[in-house]
């Protein structure tokens, strides 16, 4: 069901999370206060709905729910775990990367996951170091995992809704930025339209911009401005990050010849080196300028007001990048 | 015990020492390769634990896992391949000696990661609860993986959530060249269990009949979702940690006391003297167990290599 206008990304998520528990009885859902609707009401009135046996809150050990959720996900359930923040990840990279993502190639099939992560990522309101960063690519960088991230919130519930029905283990980076953010009109999104591929969100000639996440939403500002200088960006956002529809960003930047690549992440190690590596051979012969990226600098992320603006690319950053790409200062 | 039993434990005893020996003899003949940990020594614990299970009671392993295995129900064949890197192995040649999976026999993984699966069974755990109440997850781990923190947190929940979940710990008094000593002054997982209310027990793990007793009631405990235990079996390993391990760690006179205490040889003691078994069968069961692993060494022998392309398939489902 697409959810109504006016709905938030917030409110986008609960309701999918709701209509797959309600779909599928193997759905559960797991993580620090859920059953209590989590720290900003992404799980709010499932375990009343559903029970707090279905709704399971979990004592800070993001390591072993992640690894209890994976042996869980082994016996056929589809556990949707919420690590509260990426940041924590780190500590259930071992049973995410070493188990989750390996266990189907290394049973040589006999075996397969069906877990989703969900996560809040980004930058916002001053958190910091510990509570902002960005760390898909760390993800994208596995084999066996998938890495989604919406940037709409009639997406954000259809692409949640894909990744519970995928029978692999998927990130789900939800950026705290967007959750309060509604679509301008309802979208009708399919689930099934929506993993594994991109969306072209604004046609333009000049500049592919493929954005990510937040980043979608600066890159259209962007592109706002620009058009009133006569230049049409074509706005593209991947959706999932691995794996990567490379087709529908190489069939944008053969048709503008120029591409710029913003995330908001750290740019070195970030997704978009990965990006610009991969456009760069399938549309070598079409470029009419090298591809550039526009993301964080190398730094953690500073909690200050001033600094913290500092860090997060914004439209100005785009905009100097797509100039850039155009040969003009 | 009845004779039927008593023939059964030491037939599994037996499986598990044969082809551990074979899978040393094959490694120094340069016919298998990889990252080989072996449990001749430890195989009471394998044989009395898996003695419970049922195949649909779902078993988690450590990084020295093949006597887990086959004790399970796992076919050596099979098992042999797999660490032979044929196409019919378990795995398909992708998961080798520390990633064996059989999920048929309900063996679902090893792991290479000390104490990783520990977490995954508390999951296969919670699925028992949930959806075959009767049913339990069971997993080895040996004593290095007691100061790993997923080994607490999962003693925590475990507890907390009253999970139908036999934890196993293999002490053998090492972790690779370092002895438990070393590492902590907490010398037994049945501490750190009792901390969590978990009911535990220590017990002597070459000691057949010992672990018999104190596994069967954990294991009845858990199918009565009363909540889970943790059986705690001393007991050594007679190789190295690893297959080339040269174990300069260890003194000589240490591995004849342990030599001594051979759980295979005092199982067989025990039996005949209580007219359980005699000479004649005993004979006959390692030489069933012999021949078996012969046939799991043709077969992995035999076996085709995998297709090269199958490096870059299967990474999904
Ligand atoms: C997390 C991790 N750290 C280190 C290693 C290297 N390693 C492999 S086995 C081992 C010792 C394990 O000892 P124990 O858990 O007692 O099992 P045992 O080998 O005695 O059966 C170590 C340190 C590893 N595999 N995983």
């Amino acid at each position: 069901m697409t959810p109504a206008a006016g709905t938030t990304f917030l409110q986008s998520i609960n309701q999918a999370l709701r209509e797959e528990m309600l779909a599928d009885p193997d759905v559960y859902v797991l993580g620090e206060d859920v059953a209590v609707g989590g720290p900003y009401g992404a799980t709010r009135g499932l375990a009343e709905e559903f029970g707090e046996h279905r709704v399971i809150n979990t004592p800070i050990s993001e390591g072993t729910v992640v690894g209890l959720a994976i042996g869980a996900a082994l016996q056929g359930l589809r556990p949707v775990v919420e690590i509260m923040f990426v940041d924590f990840i780190t500590l259930a990279l071992d049973q995410l990367v070493n188990h989750g993502a390996k266990l189907r190639y290394m049973s040589g099939g006999q075996l397969k996951v069906p877990l989703t992560i969900r996560t809040m990522f980004g930058v916002s309101g001053g958190w910091g170091a510990h509570h902002s960063q960005s760390l898909e690519a760390w993800l994208a960088h596995v084999p066996g995992l998938k890495v989604v991230m919406p940037s709409t919130a009639c997406e954000a519930g259809a692409l949640l809704r894909a990744a519970i029905r995928d029978d692999n283990p998927v990130l789900f980076m939800e950026h705290r930025g967007l959750y309060w953010t509604k679509d301008d009109q309802a979208e009708p999104t399919t689930i099934e339209s929506t993993l594994g591929t991109a969306r072209v969100r604004r046609p333009g000639r000049d500049v592919t911009v493929v954005a990510t996440g937040r980043m979608v939403s600066t890159a259209l500002r962007a592109a706002e401005r620009l058009s009133a200088e006569g230049v049409e960006i074509e706005v593209v956002d991947p959706r999932t990050l691995s794996p990567l529809d490379l087709d529908t960003l190489a069939a944008s930047v053969r048709k503008t010849g120029r591409a710029v690549i913003a995330h908001e992440a750290v740019v070195q190690g970030g997704i978009g080196g990965e990006l610009v590596a991969q456009l760069q051979l399938a549309v070598f012969d079409y470029l009419e300028a090298p591809i550039l990226r526009v993301g964080a600098p190398f730094a953690p992320v500073p909690a200050g007001e001033q600094l913290e603006a500092a860090f997060v690319p914004d439209e100005h950053s785009i905009i100097a990048a797509v100039r850039s790409c155009l040969g003009r200062a | 015990m009845d004779k039927q039993t008593a023939a059964s434990l030491l037939d599994t005893m037996y499986l598990i020492r044969a082809f551990e020996e074979k899978v040393s003899e094959l490694y120094a003949k340069l016919e298998i390769r990889g990252l080989l940990h072996l449990g001749i020594g430890q195989e009471a614990v394998a044989a009395a634990v898996c003695s419970f299970l049922d195949r649909d009671d779902l078993l988690y392993s450590s990084h020295r896992a093949h006597g887990h295995c086959l004790a399970k129900g796992g076919d050596p064949r099979r098992l042999l391949a797999e660490l032979a890197g044929k196409a019919n192995g378990y795995c398909g040649g992708k998961g080798g000696s520390m990633h064996i999976s059989a999920p048929e026999v309900g063996f679902m993984t090893a792991t290479g990661v000390v104490g990783g699966t520990i977490p995954l069974a508390l999951g296969s755990a919670l699925f028992c609860r949930e959806r075959r109440p009767g049913r339990i997850a069971v997993v080895f781990f040996g004593d290095g993986a007691m100061n790993m923190g997923a080994f607490q947190e999962s003693l925590n929940i475990a507890s907390l959530w009253k999970l139908p979940l036999l934890f196993v710990c293999e002490n053998n008094g090492y972790a690779e060249f370092t002895p438990i000593s070393a590492h902590t002054l907490v010398e037994r997982a049945s501490e750190h269990a009792a901390v969590y209310h978990i009911p535990t027990v220590t017990v002597d793990g070459n000691d057949l009949l010992a672990v018999l007793q104190a596994v069967e009631p954990a294991v009845a405990r858990a199918r009565s979702g009363d909540g889970p235990s943790l059986v705690e079996c001393l007991t050594y390993r007679m190789r190295g940690h690893y297959e080339g391990d040269p174990s300069k760690y260890r003194e000589l006179s240490e591995l004849q006391e342990w030599k001594s205490k051979d759980p295979v040889a005092r199982f067989v003691a025990w039996a005949i003297d209580a007219g359980l078994l005699d000479e004649t069968e005993r004979d006959a069961i390692e030489a069933a167990a012999r021949s078996k692993v012969e046939a799991a060494a043709d077969f992995a022998r035999e076996g085709p290599v995998p297709e090269r392309d199958a490096v870059s398939r299967g990474v999904y489902a």
